[in-house]
């Protein structure tokens, strides 16, 4: 990891909210982050956490209405701010500077073009090459991601092909653009694991070969321990915790994070043994509670004296940082005694 | 846990189950859909299997066969003595009572008009257990012993998040007080913080009611978690099986192995770096001839692709004799 180098891409302040029946939901609030070329950043948390609202924001995809972006700058290199960048400029940079994979293949393949038009038309718009070396080229990647009889599926069109084979195709385009910046949200969650490791090798080894920076979003904190050189936790729409890879798994400072991370059966935990849980369930968004939003749930607030948990349910707790380079939005972090 | 001495609760026997696979011009039956293709294990009281494999391997249609909530093709499923595969009318309809399913998708497997009251005591009144107030009473001991509170019977289930929704499934499921559950793939749907409440829960349910479990899941940690026993799947058939350390321990066959390597660790400084095992299971319409997994193998030789090679114990016997540890690869003790 190069910590000198500029970022390439800084989100700052995002806010993006959705406009329902009952009012206006704050589905993301105050994020920033920061991705370095050849780095990757975890963003993790669970579902409606806002870690996908995040994500589709870099690329402008959040649909307009009912969502609204309330804030906040998503500068990425030379670019600028992505948010204000006129929409022609911006789909030069989708797809070619910025990659997106998703959980859902079909958001972003064309069901009436064949598979074949689609990777090749990556590669003669992107690169400049001709249609017989794109095809070339089209066809192996299709081998490299694992999809048997490559020549015979560039002429399918992508309803003919099984969800894991779409989820592969798609793979295959984004790696084909040699994007700047690759945006994988839960890429890997419906897949088999066998499957999953391939793809997470694929990523890799683009990575290795390009420099790309990415931006990986999940909620499977093995695929974060194997992926991520530093990872943003997200709870009920703000960043709880950001660190390094190291920091993050072996001296979380949050609450939710050391939840997050012990509720995994694995190491440490006894066969049939009690699991650590996290009590209770994730706020709604449109009912959010004051001061910290995980207080509700928290274990370590159950440990306070009263005007200490006071404090919990009244005041919101900024990102301050704490030693290892990390920041937690905690009134009371874990200390390192407390490991 | 029941010690060795214990009977087998559940024993299946060379169990196949094929969907026809219809083509051709008029439709005509042109081959068979292998899903589940001689399969056998036991399971005994009080003790968890846990059946592990990845999608299109088959484990869900045979937890399904097992309640015969599909017809077997072959097979015996002996179930407390009595054979469920030639069991029907009456005696089927008793026996199944005893033997009970939670799905994995607590959205759509609780009928959305129903109160979670009525989803629970469904159960009870097919099976004309008890007067009216008993079951009342019963559904609401059982909603209390999942951790919910009575006031939740006259809600509908959209009201309830995923772990909710699970716990009401898991209710529903012990209505009956069955001996055996199947649970396919219980907690995949769950966020890791309400996963570990729903498997903290199955656990002590076990301990305290001395229930049987058939554990349904591709995931390898949980598996380990709450199993005694392990299965592992590929393309219909049982590649490994045996003890749960044994099988993560000293895995035996070369898929099992494969699993294993591929799952992410959640730890930063045990990150794989090996080149991960290659290409896709192939298709149950046409399985590869010999060992299913042979065209993925890495060890894979020329006999492979001849027979299947038998699920048979290792030598010298790993563990006592009552668990054996099986492993079907005619190359295990050289791997």
């Amino acid at each position: 990891m190069t910590d000198a180098a500029p970022a390439l891409l800084e989100i700052e302040d995002l806010e993006v909210g959705f406009e329902t029946e009952a009012g206006l939901l704050h589905a993301v609030d105050q994020v920033s982050l920061k991705i370095r070329p050849g780095t990757t950043v975890g963003l993790v948390g669970e579902s409606g956490c806002g870690k996908s609202v995040t994500a589709a924001a870099v690329l402008r995809l959040v649909p307009i209405p009912p969502g609204k972006i309330l804030g906040g700058k998503i500068k990425f290199a030379e670019r600028g701010d992505l948010l204000s960048l006129p929409t022609e400029e911006l789909s030069s940079v989708r797809g070619q500077e910025i990659a997106m994979i998703f959980q859902d293949p079909m958001t972003s393949l064309n069901p009436v073009f064949t598979v074949g038009k689609q990777l090749v038309e990556v590669l003669t718009i992107r690169f400049g090459m001709d249609r017989a070396g794109a095809r070339a080229r089209a066809v192996d990647m299709l081998r490299t991601v694992g999809i048997p009889d490559p020549e015979a599926r560039l002429v399918a069109y992508p309803h003919e092909l099984s969800g894991g084979m779409k989820q592969r195709v798609m793979i295959a385009m984004a790696l084909l653009s040699e994007p700047r910046l690759l945006i994988a949200d839960e890429p890997t969650t419906a897949l088999d694991v066998t499957i999953q490791a391939q793809i997470l090798h694929l990523i890799r080894e683009l990575q290795s070969r390009t420099g790309a920076a990415v931006l990986f979003i999940t909620h499977d904190m093995g695929v974060v321990a194997e992926m991520c050189d530093e990872v943003a936790v997200m709870y009920a729409g703000r960043l709880v915790e950001r660190g390094g890879i190291f920091e993050i798994f072996e001296h979380s400072r949050h609450p939710y994070t050391r939840g997050l991370l012990r509720s995994v059966p694995g190491k440490g935990t006894k066969r049939k043994g009690e699991l650590a849980t996290i009590e209770g369930v994730v706020p709604s968004p449109l009912d959010l509670p004051s001061g910290c939003r995980f207080a509700p749930r928290c274990w370590k607030r159950e440990l306070l004296g009263t005007d200490e948990q006071q404090r919990c349910f009244e005041e919101d707790p900024k990102l301050e940082p704490k030693d290892g380079g990390g920041v937690a939005a905690c009134h009371f972090p874990i200390t390192g005694t407390e490991q | 846990m029941s010690g060795n001495g214990d009977p087998p609760l559940l024993e299946v026997e060379g169990l196949k189950k094929y969907y026809p696979l219809r083509g051709g011009v008029l439709g005509g039956k042109i081959g068979d859909v292998r899903a589940v293709d001689g399969v056998s294990f036991t399971v005994r009281k009080g003790e968890t299997l846990g059946l592990v494999g990845e999608s299109g391997c088959g484990k869900s249609t045979l937890g399904r066969t097992v309640l015969r909530l599909e017809d077997p093709t072959e097979g015996r499923i002996l179930f407390d003595g009595t054979d469920l595969a030639q069991a029907s009318g009456p005696e089927l309809f008793r026996l199944r009572r005893e033997l009970q399913i939670i799905f994995q998708d607590p959205y759509s497997s609780l009928n959305p008009r129903m109160t979670v009251g009525e989803i629970v005591r469904d159960p009870l009144l097919v099976h004309r257990v008890g007067t009216k107030a008993e079951q009342v009473e019963k559904v609401r001991g059982l909603l209390d012993t999942v951790g919910m509170t009575s006031e939740t019977l006259e809600r509908y289930p959209h009201e309830f998040s995923g772990g909710q929704r699970q716990r009401i499934g898991i209710a529903r499921a012990l209505a009956l007080d069955p001996k055996l559950v199947i649970a396919d793939e219980p907690v995949s749907a769950l966020d890791v913080s309400v996963q570990s409440q729903v498997l903290n829960l199955m656990v002590q349910l076990q301990r305290e009611r001395g229930l049987t479990y058939v554990f349904i899941s591709h995931d390898l940690s949980v598996v380990e978690h709450v199993s005694d026993t392990v299965a592992i799947m590929y393309l219909g058939r049982i590649v490994e099986q045996g003890p749960v350390q044994e099988i993560f321990k000293r895995p035996a066959h070369p898929y099992t192995r494969a699993l294993l390597e591929a799952v992410p660790v959640p730890d930063p400084r045990r990150r794989k770096r090996v080149v991960p095992v290659q290409g896709e299971s192939p298709s149950a319409v046409s399985p590869p001839p010999g060992c299913p997994f042979h065209p993925r193998c890495p060890f894979a030789i020329t006999a492979c692709r001849e027979a299947v090679p038998p699920l048979e114990p290792l030598v010298p016997p790993a563990t006592d004799p009552a668990r054996p540890h099986l492993a079907a690869c005619i190359r295990k003790h050289e791997i």
